[in-house]
């Protein structure tokens, strides 16, 4: 285990950042660290990288007790949200910055850096300040800079958060074969569960100061260990007493399989089809088809409908008695 | 700075009323900066150099000049470096006291020059004051002597430099900080590196802004000189004592070459700083 975190607690005044937190982070593999903002993610980022200081609890990281070591001698590599980008210095002495620290003889700085410059395609940059280039650029500078030092861990807070939606996912996917290539120990944190399920191997579910779920992209999404991580993962609606995924839900116009049903509304968003019905009970839930689906099922607003949960899917039993059930816009941002 | 000169562009008022505006501000600074100190000038050389020549051929006054640049120049860099690590202090710590510590800091702005000279008296007076008894007895006089003069001097200039640091390190955070921590930097590299190079404009225009003031400083210097001539008398004491004596053109020849260095500076400094800076 590459970085271990046991019993870390902190409060801010009265605010609990993190609750007895304890997690291990498994060395070489890309961990996101997922959560609604405020539940205590990017603090427990920045105890690891010693920005923060726990109030108690331990900090190991390969073996190493880092919990009172100040930030500069942890050897980790941090990026921030808003790049942190040295602004009086040009790409190449920002990426160089650690290696000049470190005393490194000069052509040896210079080749590295070259090397760095090439891994984040910025080599045509290099003499460029950081205000003459794009948020994205700048993002990859930072983690050149990050990467430069050769760090144990590296550890990325809301890396993408403040991109455009298109540079963004191209940044992920390039994270994705950055570290494939790398294989640096990485510790992302991030509040977008669609980032989370496609770039990390393993996922840490934090909200409110407590880890909720620890485990695989498939494993959260498939087998959710509580309620909150069933929402937060993806769009719920509620059956019964069952929150299950709106596209898990069959619809049939005959036999007696699932509860009666009448549809109240049909929305086509794009390939997908969102069908509004209220159960014989009362109960609006929500079901979500493709095209094809839904011209073959051939239904309409006031059609009656029998709707059941695909077998093997996961749900989980509300434990809140709601009365209503969550339109799946609202359980994305959760 | 340049802040300002953009929300202006941006906000593209009706014409007529923006010429009323310029005009009424020319105005107003012309007769209240300009005419006056353009008169000074005027009157410095109302008979060509003389006026020049005989005061700089004057040892008394020489040496007030000489007196006057080693006070200002010892206050300027005590202040400089006081400045910078209070503005670090006030905008990346907390702690108890710090609405406090800010409010006194205002205070030398607030307080006349005079009353702060009365008070270095009270405090370090050679006779009477709390240490300066003790501190004379062991040779270091204050009050009617350099020292004191440099001590009034820092104080009336006292917040110049942290007024214009703390909103640049405000406005840059401490993430650049941050990063550079976790590369490896300490904190004396960290601050070398990083923090200075972002700050130093800031730093550059309070020391501008400090020396200014310092060259001209008249009220709390006076009280604490002794304005012995030769000795303690500064500039702004020359020109003083020479005008209450009748001495018209030594006066306005000595003003005329303190609002020089002043005006100098600021000149210098606004020519120099970078336009797309902050």
């Amino acid at each position: 285990m590459s970085i271990e975190i046991v019993n870390v607690g902190k409060r801010f005044g009265d605010f609990v950042a993190l609750d007895d937190v304890s997690v291990s982070i498994p060395s070489g593999r890309l961990t996101a660290l997922l959560g609604p903002s405020g539940g205590g993610k990017s603090t427990l980022l920045r105890i690891i990288a010693g920005l923060e200081r726990a109030d108690t609890g331990k900090v190991e990281i390969e073996g190493v007790d880092a919990t009172g070591l100040p930030p500069q001698k942890r050897n980790v590599g941090f990026v921030f949200q808003h790049y942190a980008a040295f602004k009086h210095l040009t790409v190449r002495r920002n990426v160089a910055f650690g290696l000049e620290i470190r005393k490194r003889p000069k052509d040896e700085i210079r080749r590295r850096v070259d090397e760095l410059l090439a891994l984040v395609h910025l080599e045509q940059f290099a003499e460029r300040l950081p205000a003459q280039l794009s948020g994205g650029q700048r993002q990859r500078m930072a983690l050149a800079r990050a990467l430069a030092v050769e760090p144990t861990v590296l550890l990325l807070d809301e890396p993408f958060g403040a991109l455009d939606a298109k540079v963004r996912k191209e940044l992920r996917d390039w994270l994705r074969r950055l570290h494939d290539e790398v294989h640096v120990t990485t510790v992302f944190v991030t509040h977008d569960q669609e980032e989370a399920l496609e770039v990390a191997d393993e996922i840490v579910v934090i909200n409110e100061g407590r880890v909720e779920q620890i485990g695989s992209p498939d494993d959260l999404y498939d087998r959710p260990a509580n309620e909150f991580v069933m929402r937060f993962l993806g769009p719920v609606t509620q059956l019964g007493d069952q929150l299950v995924r709106p596209h898990d839900l069959q619809l049939s116009t005959a036999g007696t399989l699932g509860l009666a049903a009448r549809v109240t509304r049909v929305t086509r968003i794009g390939f997908e089809i969102r069908v509004d019905v209220t159960t014989t009970g009362g109960q609006p839930v929500t079901a979500t088809l493709t095209r094809n689906e839904f011209l073959a099922l051939g239904v309409a607003v006031d059609s009656e409908v029998r709707v059941q949960l695909a077998p093997g899917s996961p749900s989980t039993t509300v434990s809140t008695p709601a009365t209503r059930s969550v339109p799946p816009t609202l359980a994305v941002t959760g | 700075m340049a802040e300002h000169s953009i929300t202006t562009r941006n906000q593209v008022g009706r014409r007529p009323g923006r010429y009323v505006l310029r005009t009424v501000v020319a105005a107003y600074l012309f007769f209240l900066v300009a005419w006056p100190l353009y008169l000074v000038g005027r009157n410095a050389f109302a008979d060509g150099f003389t006026s020049l020549n005989d005061i700089l051929t004057d040892p008394d006054v020489t040496h007030a000049l000489r007196l006057t640049v080693v006070i200002a120049v010892t206050a300027v860099v005590i202040n400089t470096v006081f400045g910078v690590g209070i503005s670090i202090l006030l905008v990346r710590y907390d702690f108890p006291g710090k609405r406090l510590l800010n409010a006194m800091l205002d205070m030398p702005l607030s307080v006349s020059p005079i009353v702060v000279g009365l008070a270095l008296v009270l405090v370090y007076g050679g006779r009477e004051g709390w240490f300066g008894p003790t501190l004379e007895a062991a040779g270091l006089q204050i009050i009617f002597a350099t020292p004191g003069m440099v001590l009034a001097t820092v104080f009336v200039a006292l917040p110049l430099v942290i007024r214009e640091v703390v909103p640049v390190l405000q406005e840059i955070g401490d993430e650049q900080e941050q990063a550079a921590r976790s590369l490896g930097a300490n904190a004396v590299q960290t601050f070398r590196r990083i923090t200075l190079p972002a700050i130093k404009w800031g730093v550059i225009y309070g020391v501008v802004l400090s020396l200014a003031r310092s060259l001209g400083e008249f009220g709390a210097v006076k009280v604490v000189s002794g304005n012995v001539l030769g000795e303690t008398r500064t500039a702004t004491l020359v020109v003083e004592e020479k005008y209450l004596n009748f001495d018209k053109g030594g006066s306005y020849a000595t003003a005329f070459l303190l609002a020089l260095v002043a005006v100098a500076c600021i000149i210098v400094v606004s020519v120099l700083r970078p336009k797309e800076d902050r």
